[in-house]
């Protein structure tokens, strides 16, 4: 150990976490937890849901303050107290949900995350400095576009880039692709990993998917329920050993083959408009019909329509013009309907779309028959028990991670969330699905689940509807693909028959 | 905060019994809505009592006579009771539309429109046994306040128009048609320097509890608060605005009628409301006049927010702020402090309230360890 010696002041620097305790009460969220990344190395930081990653690099950034353990940055012991000391070490830490002001520029951003913002802004030389930053960057965001305007893929870039705006050499990342396309995700892996050869950069990368881990990390480690499960050379390792060693004896979720044939139309779409929030066309006119046992997925790269498309078949969102229909009947998307056509929804993020964070598992899981028997004593009274009773069958059978049915929902991790919801939408009998991105940032285990009851809901002949920015997930489940773009649906295609690169040119609207 | 901690604590699929964790981790939240509260009305004190000082009274005999004011003999508690009655309900009016996530705060609006519909219906059935003009009052009362508030509902969920302003904005259009009324078509010529309605007669009055001095109002308060903790905790109803309060979005895509949940969230509260002012009609005034507008709606509000919106909590907070304006009387004649002090304690406390919010959850003795 080097004692007295700061970090260089550019170029990558390595960081180790030293026999890393955490404790929360008597829980155990880390023990003894060993992390080695070294300098100028792309390091992948594996692990199911409550594994304790995120606490690891909490405690890397000093969000937490481990129980035992040292961090040691660039070869030399450090305490860092809090975020702040982090950043003056030159740590910086990309976060899954953006956090850039969405109605102020990319250089306003860009400034105000700096800690001595000059209480008067020189526009003219900050734009020229920005500029002359951005010339040595390998991304290209516009300046001068405002947040709200730009995609997803050219925020998480400005995410980035205002790390090394920042001056900050050891950078993680956490589940930084979530949110990306696969061409935009290998894009911005590309430049980064280019960045790290060239040694102006070390990453550490909290991730799940094993083909980002495969192309870009040189090393890995892989934590199981707070502890270390491996650690290695990428080059020396397979996708199998990964997941092996990261779900341990746990078994996956079998998906079940693929059964039966394609029935009566169950859904239908006619003309269907809506706008956005601005008022603007999100959805034009797009007709589409969903029959009974078959899976339709509708790809699309971010923004296209899709989330105001779902919005109106959820009740959510008005539809301007068109008409839905379900088993023939018009379909405005009341409690009425939604029952009697066993409707079943599940939206992306659960907790801010389907959930109520302040209830209780339990009254989440009630959502859809509070009102009717055995919940509810002569349509009116509410009956505890009931709630309780179901919520522990569910709870068991969907194996909901919580500590007891009453704990409020919000308390559980994203994964967790997502189970309730599967097993309050899918619990009884379905005719018709929609599900937009339900794996959305999950874990191995619970998309392997959330999958496996989705073709499963398809076998017992419902007839779904899966929105997903995932390419991967929607080749994999659905029977047709069809591709939105500008609000229309500009491509479809039987799944076995699609030509990946033609649905691609789709995506991108060519 | 450590969504990791609490879900790898336990064995897939089980559910482990709460571990025992001692007696601050289990009942943290609940001493939480008691201490913060509690600590924001002491502080408020702590100002009136500085505030007072510079009067050069002694705060300590302040706080005496408050407490003798309100709670110190019989006759101060039946006193506090009497001023708590109205409080109750019209807490009420901003309690159940909270349920939702709505601010109404527009009791005072719909207390006397209530008081101007029980005091007509009263007037026009003149003659009737005294039970069937009392249950006319009542439903008046109730209708007149629900239509009142239940035009804010309205307006905000089919025309986006913020509760807040137009429940509050619709208290001065309370007081006008009420003055309208009363100095018009509805004045007793008999009433020369303070215009008024005719007396409702005083065999219509609702009389008080035997044995005290208190009115039945505090009866109609007592059950309409136990009613309304049953209705939202207990019912499928109740459930159902839990769920639009919480997140709109979910209770949307479960389609739970939201239209509907507004209206009738808003047209209760201002029955609540209603029915305070049809008890200060039938109980005390005996009829309709400008001394209505005494402020109970207002301070319901703060009763409200003090008892974070549990219809329960309501029924102590009310004795507690009956018991500070029934002690403004006292104040006056031996301190010699304007009647108009305890107004400025209810202001300073509202502020420690409302600021107190930002508190809970961060109160580091209370989180236990985790």
């Amino acid at each position: 150990m080097i004692i007295g010696e700061m970090p260089p002041p550019s170029g990558a620097f390595g960081v180790d976490a030293i026999a890393m305790t955490m404790r929360f009460g008597d829980f155990v969220a880390l023990d003894n937890v060993e992390l080695k990344v070294r300098p100028g190395s792309f390091h992948a930081l594996l692990g199911e849901n409550g594994a304790g990653k995120s606490t690891l690099v909490k405690c890397i950034m000093g969000y937490y303050h481990a129980t035992e353990g040292d961090i040691l940055v660039g070869g030399r012991e450090q305490a860092v107290g809090n975020p702040k000391d982090a950043h003056a070490l030159g740590l910086g830490m990309v976060y899954q949900h953006f956090t850039l002001v969405p109605a102020m520029t990319v250089a306003e951003n860009l400034v105000l995350a700096r800690d001595d913002v000059p209480a008067v802004v020189n526009w003219s030389s900050e734009m020229k400095d920005l500029e002359a930053f951005l010339a040595r960057m390998p991304f290209k965001v516009p300046l001068s576009a405002r947040v709200s305007d730009i995609s997803a893929g050219e925020r998480q870039k400005c995410e980035i880039l205002k790390q090394l705006y920042l001056k900050r050499r050891f950078l993680i990342l956490d589940e930084p692709t979530s949110v990306l396309t696969p061409a935009e995700a290998d894009e911005v892996l590309g430049m980064l990993r280019d960045m790290v050869v060239k040694g102006e950069l070390t990453i550490l990368m909290i991730t799940h998917k094993f083909r980002e881990v495969m192309a870009f990390a040189d090393d890995v480690t892989i934590l199981r329920r707070g502890k270390l499960a491996g650690a290695g050379r990428v080059a020396e390792l397979t996708p199998d050993a990964m997941a092996r060693t990261m779900i341990g004896a746990e078994e996956l979720t079998v998906q079940p083959p693929r059964t039966g044939e394609a029935g009566t139309a169950r859904l239908e779409l006619e003309r269907v408009r809506a706008l956005d929030d601005a008022g603007a066309i999100a959805v034009h006119n797009v007709s589409l019909t969903v029959r009974a046992g078959e899976i339709v997925g509708i790809a699309g790269v971010s923004g296209n329509g899709q989330r105001q498309l779902v919005e109106v078949l959820a009740g959510q969102r008005e539809a301007e013009g068109g008409e839905i229909r379900v088993a023939g009947d018009p379909y405005h998307a009341s409690r009425e309907e939604m029952r009697r056509h066993k409707m079943s929804l599940l939206p992306e993020e659960p907790l801010k779309n389907a959930c109520v964070g302040g209830m209780s598992v339990a009254d989440n899981i009630a959502f859809r028959e509070f009102d009717r028997a055995p919940f509810a004593s002569g349509g009116w009274w509410l009956n505890r028990g009931a709630f309780r009773d179901d919520a522990k069958k569910k709870i068991a059978q969907y194996k909901i991670k919580t500590r007891t049915p009453d704990t409020p929902i919000s308390a559980l991790s994203g994964g967790n969330v997502q189970r309730a919801v599967l097993a309050r939408e899918l619990g009884g009998d379905v005719e018709v699905l929609i599900a937009a991105n339900p794996c959305f940032g999950l874990d191995f285990a619970a998309v392997a689940q959330i999958h496996a009851e989705i073709m499963a809901a398809r076998n017992r002949g419902a007839a779904v509807l899966l929105v997903s920015e995932d390419l991967d997930e929607l080749l994999e489940l659905s029977d047709r693909l069809v591709v939105m773009f500008h609000g229309e649906f500009v491509y479809e295609a039987r799944t076995s028959e699609a030509d990946l690169t033609v649905v691609g040119r789709h995506m991108a609207g060519h | 905060m450590t969504t990791e901690a609490v879900d790898s604590t336990e064995a897939v699929g089980t559910v482990a019994p709460a571990a025992d964790a001692g007696f601050l981790q289990r009942h943290g939240g609940t001493i939480e809505y008691v201490l913060i509260p509690g600590a924001a009305l002491a502080g408020a004190l702590v100002v009136f009592g500085i505030f007072v000082a510079m009067f050069g009274k002694n705060p300590l005999d302040l706080y005496f006579y408050m407490y003798y004011g309100a709670f110190g003999t019989w006759f101060s508690w039946q006193n506090t009771l009497t001023r708590a009655a109205p409080l109750i309900l019209t807490a009420l009016c901003t309690a159940l539309p909270a349920q939702l996530g709505m601010v109404i705060i527009g009791g005072e609006g719909a207390l006397l429109i209530g008081a101007l519909s029980a005091t007509s219906a009263a007037l026009a059935l003149q003659g009737l046994p005294p039970l069937i003009v009392q249950i006319a009052m009542v439903v008046a009362g109730v209708i007149g306040g629900g239509l009142w508030v239940m035009l804010s509902g309205a307006l905000r969920q089919y025309r986006g128009v913020n509760e807040t302003i137009s429940s509050l904005l619709l208290v001065y259009i309370a007081l006008a048609v009420l003055n309208h009324l009363v100095e018009g078509a509805m004045r007793d010529p008999a009433s020369l320097n303070k215009p008024s309605t005719r007396e409702i007669g005083a065999a219509n009055m609702i009389g008080t509890i035997p044995g005290t001095d208190v009115h039945w109002g505090l009866v109609f308060g007592l059950i309409a608060a136990i009613a309304a903790y049953i209705l939202i905790y207990h019912t499928v109803f109740g459930f159902a605005a839990r769920v639009a309060g919480g997140n709109i979005r979910a209770a949307k895509i479960v389609g739970l009628g939201v239209s509907k949940l507004i209206l009738t969230i808003c047209f209760l509260a201002g029955g609540a409301a209603g029915l305070a002012g049809m008890v200060e009609v039938a109980a005390v005034q005996g009829r309709t006049n400008a001394n209505l507008a005494a402020g109970y709606g207002f301070t319901g509000i703060l009763v409200a927010f003090l008892a974070r919106h549990n219809p329960l909590a309501i029924i102590p907070v009310a004795i507690l702020l009956g018991g500070i304006s029934a002690s403004g009387g006292l104040l006056q004649r031996r301190l010699g402090l304007p009647d108009a002090s305890v107004l400025v304690l209810q202001g300073i406390i509202f502020v420690f309230v409302l600021a107190s919010d930002a508190l809970y959850g961060r109160i580091g003795f209370l989180k236990g360890k985790s």
